[in-house]
């Protein structure tokens, strides 16, 4: 864990930027009608490696160089030589605006393609012709569209949010089968474009029209006081759309249209695909969050992936690209718990904005009686669906409220029609149909608005995108119905199962040029009011596979158990290989049988510990039946240690230990044929004592005799305390009901190291007289213990340790006894006689002397040894 | 082993002396040295161990007060009018009981439950080892792989126990406070109540399974350590630090394999329709943390010297 969170501080401190050179330079443009020279102000962003791939940015309307300097070093991070500049008419560019014209901005745009070619930096294809992709949004993505038509040098094109038909856009007409420019005149947006281009700069005239050239602004102009395309107008605004130049465009075009778009709705981007697609030129259609109307922005990955195919792989993308559209709001962002967009891909082709011709459309029914609407004189109060550049906002608005009917609703103005509700969800992605009837009462044209809103249960309404299909229909004779065939908005919304779709006419929006005159339109469904809608499905775009993760999941779990299942195998078949688990063998007396009868055998004993301290050097001792065995030495002679690795707690560095003759390694089962108390009690300090005792003989798994627990207990001799619990025991008591614990089922060697520490003499008394008999009933007893007495008093046999080593071993009578010369002799009285006879004086004295000077002075011995 | 009799004497005997209880050891016979270590330290035993713990305890009682006190804030304060701000489950926390329970479990999952499975899964070896017991379960002798297995089994039991309490209770809690609405998707709509019981166990599930990863670490840390307390705090802090390093974008890509980068995929099952994505990553990642911190866990305690 400490690796992989070195290894990212590593990564973050290491990683860093790739530097990005960025020369500003200006380049000469085509010059005004008038000779006028014109200068564009460029910006060249250098990746860390060249010669490279160029790409031409364009920016947007209104904008400059400077509003595209993110996207280009970034795009310059991923490798390309990236050319900014401001169009003429914007920023510190020269010159007038000419919306995109063929004669100006697209000549400008070829100019810098030749300047590219001259830049050691670029890779070209071959003389004077870069390798080189142009991408931009709205403004700039017409401007690449174009460029790509009338240059071919360029390799790649990537289009965002812009339009097909400015005509188409500016004057939409929803009516199937209207004509172009016929519609109902944009006036908010195209004012708050104009105005975007009005400023005069520091020139000090105020010519009204700003940096626009005459005819451009002349064109608006007109437009913006009789609200309708003249011929004129209609020629100007197709020259500057790429609807005029489709059929020449032979570069790969990625397409991205917004979702949340009023200006370019996703109509222009579907009839820039169909029309680039009939030449057989690979197109993507991606629909993005945002647009026009705020929110979202290009995905320069997709930018990238685009580019990278044609520009660094020199392959042609595939003709049936996968269609990929944004769900606003579909997902919830793990990090931020709020809704986010999710990215669908749909494969096979794109479908259009009405659907495959194939492909699953929902039909609905609507219903609703002919309702009579009213056109206010003036226009006003106006319907507010989408407001330029406040879209947002509106949408903050409608969520404070909760409605957003209020707004898009004026009263007496709305027609109403309302399916039944869901019974399932259903996603609508692209654009519905409804057929209506229109009767206008009084006038020969009629001006309407068709939304399609979401209606949920509890009565919420919302306006999907805040778009409407605007519709102008003249030529209407009063009182006679007309059939007409309307294209709702293209939109990605999911309608949830229980919500109701409903379709409204109404009669104003505040977006648009409104007639003056009173109007009055009676609106009625065609035959059975069918709403029909485009749907699709497909698969949330992956980045990476996700299930290679779950497979490397599952695979280090197989792993882990089979490590964790084989591991304890391999170790035991070693085990067998090194020593067998029994000494019949190789019992040190040579005598099969007996080895498997003898309770403990210590062989060669040695711990090292990673220190090379030696805690336990070379101990060897045998403890037969019935014996009461003491371990004797100061503190720290290793005594400890040798209980712990009789238990199985410790793994010893060589040597080993038999308990009737099976070799014990951690867990060896015939470890519970010993029952052991070492280095202090351990109980659940949250329990009483007699459900230590209980829930501990029941980790043993052996059928449970109460007797047994009773048993222990009583020898424990904790009275009533018993049942409290034991962290208020006093250290003594918990020493009792530790060797109680340990003598539990009567194992048959009794382990206990310093049993007598905390208990009063007259519990100590008890313990000896309880150890002497445990012993006499055949079973074994080893005891620990520093102090001689203790040890003398209690056990048969001692082994004195000291510094890890044994010093001595023996019955206690023996160890006692030796040190001095001694001759046994049968019959005293008649040796005293002998030796007085010859001269020899001599006293009888008890031959045992006392095992603390014993002790004392074989590690005093010891002592002088070693130092 | 013990006849009746033999019992009612030794207890009769006992009252008066102790002495006479030992005459017992000369007629009693020896626990079998031959018994199967496969019995040792049966499950319910273990759980007996743990549950009777005050910290058990407190953990049950935080885990009851604590929807509680959302509900009564939420009843006091609102769920606040600053729309667009804040998660999208706070905003659609109180129209129903299952909204409820997903709202309370969304803020309970970066640190509550977090710290609730490191206590669980930290402490089960380690305060044995600090209590002494460890040693005594091992001279039973109870296998070390077996005490392992029997402890992870019994901590992870309590770990999901507590994690599918919380929000079943705030489920109900949130009944009782808002009423049973059908849930209601933060993202629009609302599911019917078999739609929204299987979203709500897609959810417990996966937070079940991120959870393995906390849980290994501190059953790692609990082998290693004989002080509950490192344990518990270490894997603690092991999800602060990642939960940190997770908010520096500029780590990308490598952010995606910090243990909690996933931690909330959950959310991917609350939309219109259940996202595999991120949630199969997630759990493909939370695998293989806990598999290796599992079979470090056992590696090293099959190894360890018991000294504690």
């Amino acid at each position: 864990m400490l690796g992989l969170i070195a290894a990212l501080v590593a990564i973050a401190a290491v990683r860093r930027d790739p530097p990005i050179a960025t020369t500003s330079q200006r380049i000469a443009g085509v010059a005004e009608p008038g000779g006028a020279a014109v200068s564009l102000d460029t910006t060249l962003y250098l990746p860390e490696s060249t010669p490279a791939p160029a790409v031409l940015l364009a920016h947007g309307f209104g904008g400059s160089k400077g509003s595209v300097a993110d996207e280009a070093r970034s795009l310059a991070r991923r490798g390309y030589v990236v050319l900014t500049y401001s169009a003429r008419g914007f920023g510190a560019s020269g010159g007038l605006i000419h919306l995109d014209a063929p004669d100006y901005e697209i000549a400008d745009a070829s100019r810098l393609v030749d300047w590219l070619a001259q830049q050691s930096s670029v890779e070209l294809d071959g003389p004077g012709d870069p390798r080189v992709g142009v991408a931009g949004s709205s403004y700039g993505g017409a401007l690449a569209l174009l460029l790509a038509a009338y240059d071919t040098r360029i390799d790649v094109v990537a289009a965002d949010i812009t339009w097909n038909e400015l005509a188409d856009a500016l004057f939409p007409q929803s009516e199937q089968g209207g004509a172009t420019g016929s519609g109902v005149f944009k006036r908010l947006w195209a004012g708050y474009l104009f105005a975007a281009g009005g400023d005069d700069g520091d020139s000090g005239a105020n010519s009204g029209c700003g940096r626009f050239a005459p005819e451009i602004c002349d064109l608006y102009q007109r437009a913006a006081q009789t609200g309708a395309a003249d011929a004129a107008t209609l020629a100007l605004l197709h020259a500057s759309s790429p609807a005029s130049v489709l059929s020449s465009i032979t570069a790969p075009t990625l397409l991205s249209q917004g979702q949340r778009d009023s200006l370019f709705p996703l109509g222009q981007a579907d009839a820039n695909a169909r029309g680039i697609a009939a030449n057989g030129t690979p197109v993507q259609v991606r629909w993005r969050a945002g647009g026009h109307d705020g929110g979202g922005s290009p995905s320069l990955s997709a930018i990238d992936d685009w580019f990278q195919t044609v520009l660094v792989d020199g392959k042609r993308p595939a003709t049936d690209q996968a269609f990929v559209f944004d769900r606003s709001g579909a997902g919830l962002s793990a990090a931020t718990g709020r809704s986010v967009a999710q990215t669908i891909r749909v494969t096979g082709g794109y479908p259009g904005i009405a659907g495959a011709p194939d492909a699953p459309r929902h039909s609905l029914a609507l219903t609703g009686a002919a309702q009579t609407i009213n056109a206010p004189a003036g226009g006003a109060p106006a319907a507010v669906t989408s407001v330029p550049a406040l879209g947002g906002l509106l949408d903050a608005a409608g969520l404070l409220g909760g409605q957003t009917a209020a707004l898009t609703d004026p009263p007496g103005q709305v027609a109403d029609f309302v399916s039944a509700p869901l019974s399932a969800s259903v996603l609508v992605v692209g654009s519905a149909q409804i057929q209506l009837t229109v009767t206008s009462l009084t006038t020969t044209s009629a001006t309407l608005f068709v939304g399609l809103h979401d209606v949920s249960p509890d009565g919420g309404d919302s306006l999907p995108a805040g778009l409407v299909s605007p519709v102008l229909l003249t030529g209407l004779q009063p009182g006679v119905p007309r059939d007409v065939t309307i294209e709702l908005p293209g939109i990605v919304t999911q309608f949830a199962s229980g919500d109701r779709l409903r379709v409204s006419v109404a009669t104003t929006d505040l977006g648009y040029t409104l007639p003056s005159a009173p109007a009055q339109y009676t609106i009625q469904l065609q035959g059975n009011g069918e709403l029909s809608v485009p749907t699709l499905s497909g698969e949330t775009l992956r980045s990476g596979s996700p299930r290679v993760w779950l497979l490397a999941g599952l695979a280090a779990v197989a792993l882990a158990v089979l490590v964790a299942w084989l591991a304890p195998i391999a170790l035991a078949r070693r085990g067998r290989r090194l020593g067998p688990r029994t000494v019949a063998d190789d019992s040190p007396d040579g005598d099969a049988d007996h080895g498997n009868e003898v309770p403990l055998i210590v062989q060669d004993l040695v711990k090292e510990y990673r220190s090379g301290y030696r805690a336990v050097d070379g101990v060897s001792f045998r403890v037969e039946r019935g014996q009461v065995v003491g371990l004797l030495g100061p503190n720290g002679a290793g005594k400890t240690t040798v209980l712990r690795m009789v238990m199985g707690l410790i793994r010893p560095t060589s040597g080993r230990i038999l308990v009737f003759g099976q070799v014990i390694v951690p867990g060896a089962p015939v470890l519970s044929r010993l029952g052991a108390f070492v280095e202090g009690a351990g109980f659940l300090p949250h329990l009483s004592g007699r459900d230590n005792l209980r829930l501990f003989w029941a980790a043993t798994g052996l059928a449970s005799p109460e007797a047994d627990v009773e048993t222990a207990l009583e020898i424990a001799g904790l009275g009533a305390s018993v049942d409290r619990k034991v962290k208020t025991y006093s250290q003594g008591m918990r020493q009792r009901l530790a060797i109680a614990q340990a003598m539990l089922g009567l194992p048959e060697v009794l382990v206990l190291d310093e049993p007598t520490n905390g208990l009063d003499p007259p519990q100590i008394a008890e313990m000896r007289s309880v150890l002497r008999r445990y012993a006499a009933t055949g079973r074994t007893v080893i005891v620990s213990s520093h102090l001689l007495s203790e040890v003398e008093q209690t056990c048969s046999h001692v082994v004195v340790m000291h510094r890890g080593r044994i010093v001595s071993a023996g019955a206690v009578e023996d160890i006692a006894g030796a040190g001095s010369t001694q001759l046994a002799v049968a019959d005293p009285a008649k040796a005293m006689a002998a030796l007085t006879a010859a001269g020899i004086t001599a006293t009888e004295v008890p031959a045992r002397r006392a095992l603390e000077e014993v002790f004392l002075q074989l590690i005093g011995g010891d002592d002088d040894q070693r130092s | 082993m013990t006849s009746a009799p033999e019992r009612r004497d030794a207890n009769a005997v006992s009252a008066a002396t102790r002495v006479g209880t030992h005459s017992r050891l000369d007629t009693a016979q020896s626990r079998s040295g031959a018994h199967d270590l496969r019995g040792t330290l049966p499950l319910r035993v273990e759980l007996a161990r743990q549950v009777r713990r005050r910290r058990t305890q407190a953990v049950a009682i935080l885990v009851l007060v604590l929807p509680v006190l959302i509900a009564l804030a939420f009843r006091i304060g609102g769920t606040g009018d600053d729309t667009g701000g804040g998660p999208a489950l706070l905003q659609v926390a109180t129209s129903g009981a299952g909204n409820f329970a997903l709202f309370t479990e969304y803020v309970s999952v970066g640190f509550l439950l977090v710290v609730m499975v490191a206590l669980f899964c930290g402490d089960s070896v380690a305060s044995e080892a600090s209590w002494s017991s460890l040693r005594y379960l091992l001279a039973i002798p109870v296998p070390r792989a077996r005490l392992l297995r029997q402890k992870l089994i019994i901590a992870l039991l309590l770990s999901f126990a507590a994690q599918l309490l919380l929000p079943l209770w705030a489920f109900l809690v949130g009944g009782a406070f808002f009423g049973w609405a059908p849930v209601e998707s933060p993202l629009g709509g609302s599911f019917g109540w078999g739609e929204a019981l299987s979203r709500l166990l897609i959810v417990l599930a996966y937070s079940c399974g991120q959870s393995l990863v906390v849980a290994g670490l501190a059953f790692l840390l609990g082998v290693l350590t004989d002080a509950p307390l490192g344990a518990v705090g270490g894997s603690v802090m092991l999800v602060i630090v990642s939960n940190i390093l997770d908010s520096i974008t500029a780590l990308d890509p490598y952010r995606q394999f910090l243990p909690t980068h996933f931690q909330y995929s959950w959310v991917d099952a609350l939309g219109p329709e259940v996202v595999w994505d991120d949630m199969m990553r997630g759990t493909g990642l939370a695998l293989v943390y806990s598999a290796i911190f599992f079979a470090t866990a056992w590696l090293a305690f099959d190894r360890k010297d018991i000294t504690s």
